[in-house]
């Protein structure tokens, strides 16, 4: 299992949360080849995000190997308030899962 | 009972990975993802890729936005954001047209959570940028040109 591959900011202004999220994952498209063995890198990427502001879903999002490496996430969350707790979950295709929680500042 | 859950735990799989993430309590249980949509995002065509999504028949809108550079720097690492000013929005996706498959994301909204996502996509050759939001059971589409002076797909 994952752990500590994520960084996240919550702001609110007015009512609306802006959240960054950056992860740390190879998200290999299994088209590249590895130079010492010739063969293709095994395609190794997040497919599932979901983020939770107090425990209800607010983003549920399903990925491909076109994110880009070490992937950035962007996204708002109205109704939010200072305090709120923001959770971020990823899974990837081979099982592998991490999460991180924040407080909306 | 420790040694049974580990075991059972492994012998899950990848397939039951959200179900594993469940057990773990990382992921609630009313939280647990749609089973991921290998027919959409294996489609080599952006048709294909719509069809796979329920969204053959997008209407052209200018209600949805996208916020992608005119030439990119690097394929690899592209940033697009998307807005979607229709209303009742529930889910964005986002296709690269000429990439091998075209589909690169799908985000579903509710509670709160904005039409509105930014990413960082990989761009292998110029390309289209397309949005398709959903809204009130209909489809949308728009779509913006990314030029790629170097292609980010690792070939």
């Amino acid at each position: 299992m994952a752990a500590n591959s994520m960084k996240i900011r919550a702001q609110v202004s007015g009512d609306v949360a802006d959240v960054k999220v950056l992860m740390n994952h190879p998200m290999e498209t299994g088209q590249r080849k590895d130079a010492k063995t010739g063969q293709n890198v095994p395609a190794h990427f997040i497919n599932s995000v979901i983020a939770t502001l107090n425990g209800k879903t607010v983003l549920d999002s399903q990925w491909s190997q076109t994110i880009s490496k070490n992937p950035f996430l962007g996204f708002r969350v109205k109704g939010a308030k200072k305090g709120d707790k923001l959770v971020v979950s990823w899974v990837d295709n081979k099982g592998d899962k991490d999460s991180v929680q924040a407080t909306v500042a | 009972m420790n040694r049974q859950r580990r075991t059972l735990l492994k012998t899950s799989g990848a397939a039951s990975a959200i179900a594993v993430a469940a057990a773990a309590g990382l992921v609630s249980p009313s939280a647990l993802a749609a089973e991921w949509n290998k027919a959409a995002f294996e489609a080599k065509s952006p048709a294909d890729a719509l069809k796979g999504i329920g969204a053959s028949a997008a209407a052209g809108s200018k209600d949805i936005v996208i916020k992608a550079p005119d030439i990119a720097e690097n394929g690899a690492v592209v940033p697009v954001e998307v807005t979607s000013n229709i209303a009742g929005t529930q889910s964005i996706a986002i296709l690269v047209e000429k990439n091998p498959q075209p589909l690169a994301a799908s985000f579903d909204v509710s509670n709160g959570g904005e039409p509105y996502v930014s990413v960082r996509l990989k761009v292998g050759a110029s390309s289209n940028i397309t949005a398709v939001v959903k809204a009130g059971g209909k489809s949308y589409t728009a779509s913006r040109e990314v030029k790629v002076t170097i292609g980010g797909c690792g070939g």
